[in-house]
């Protein structure tokens, strides 16, 4: 490991900065033209373009919110009570999530993977309440092509609801690799990357729980 | 003279021994001279227990908003209560959870522009379909 990386360092010396020499450089720390980590500028330019996809989705359901049929609209579905006690489980969330980065930054894999679990079982309940809420809407008589109002709003959740089923899959997967100890590279930065994805995912929940839920239509 | 000579000579031998040391050394790995837990801003990270008390504001906002709909549904201030006790939850993951507020500037302006161009657009789109006039 140790003559990769100085065969590495050697070879860092002899390409310019910003060509590809060709090889596999996984695991290895690297030179950026920026100073500052790709794969983390990259993250941050994939929440930004969320940004986008979410205000679209929200603007969406807020054009259509009151263009409801058969009386079925916000004021005769929503649980505020119900969907207050979910959205407080993933803010919570976001604090075990923040935890496991602080844990990994002190290379403490053991906080790491204990609090990436808690942070997969509380993004769990999330969306098992939210399955929840779907199931007692569709009962109720509110189907995807019911309305106008019903298709932006299961459209809007719905699309967010995978988003954290993906967080979930990426934090299991994260542990799993963590325990077989296949986790190549900088552990601390790869944390750090889940973690700002489930932050957003958090931040998206924020806007969406005010808008949809408390502001009355 | 021959000293001013002597001097002269000295000093470039000693930065040019500096400079072989330079090249001798691996090249900095990204971020640079960032020790764990402080940010490209020089602010430091906060601590766990700093994050749990970031998290109790949080939870405290959201009971806040909660109370708010029970309290006074009808009236004029709920939505702009609601608005900014929103963007104010907004902010602290943003910026505390996120570390926004400890990275470069550069990570902050990507994520902005997004959230700007996005907030615009739609807050047009809304216009035009006279969301915001009835």
């Amino acid at each position: 490991m140790s003559d990769t990386t100085i065969t590495e360092s050697h070879d860092a010396e002899a390409i310019p900065p910003g060509y590809d020499d060709g090889e596999d450089h996984i695991g290895l720390e690297h030179h950026t033209s920026t100073g500052l980590s790709n794969t983390k500028l990259a993250m941050w330019l994939f929440l930004g373009s969320e940004c986008l996809l979410f205000g679209g989705l929200i603007s969406t359901y807020m054009l259509y919110r009151n263009r409801q049929s058969d009386q079925l609209g916000p004021d005769q579905l929503w649980d505020i009570p119900f969907t207050s006690a979910t959205s407080f489980v993933l803010l919570m969330s976001s604090l075990t999530m923040v935890m496991s980065v602080s844990a990994a930054k002190r290379k403490d894999e053991r906080g790491t993977k204990l609090w990436l679990t808690v942070t997969a079982l509380l993004g769990g309940l999330f969306l098992a309440g939210q399955v929840y809420e779907f199931t007692t809407f569709y009962r109720e008589g509110l189907g995807y092509t019911t309305s106008l109002f019903s298709s932006s709003f299961y459209t809007l959740t719905g699309f967010h609801g995978v988003h954290v089923a993906v967080g979930i899959v990426m934090l299991l997967s994260l542990v799993a690799m963590l325990v077989r100890g296949k986790l190549v590279g900088d552990k601390a930065e790869t944390v750090e990357m889940i973690g700002l994805y489930w932050h957003f995912v958090d931040v998206v929940w924020i806007v969406i729980f005010t808008l949809v839920y408390l502001i009355p239509a | 003279m021959s000293s001013d000579s002597t001097i002269t000579d000295t000093a470039t031998d000693t930065a040019e021994s500096e400079q072989d040391e330079h090249a001798d050394e691996a090249p900095p790995a990204y971020p640079p001279s960032q020790p764990i837990h402080e940010g490209g801003h020089g602010h430091k990270e906060p601590t766990d227990g700093q994050y749990i008390w970031i998290a109790v504001i949080l939870a405290v906002l959201t009971a806040l908003e909660i109370a708010a709909t029970e309290v006074g549904p009808d009236g004029p201030w709920l939505i702009p209560a609601l608005l900014v006790m929103m963007t104010i939850k907004f902010f602290i993951v943003i910026l505390f959870f996120m570390h926004l507020r400890f990275d470069s500037r550069l990570f902050s302006l990507v994520f902005y522009i997004g959230l700007s161009f996005a907030v615009v657009l739609y807050a047009a789109v809304l216009a035009t379909f006279h969301f915001f006039t009835g």
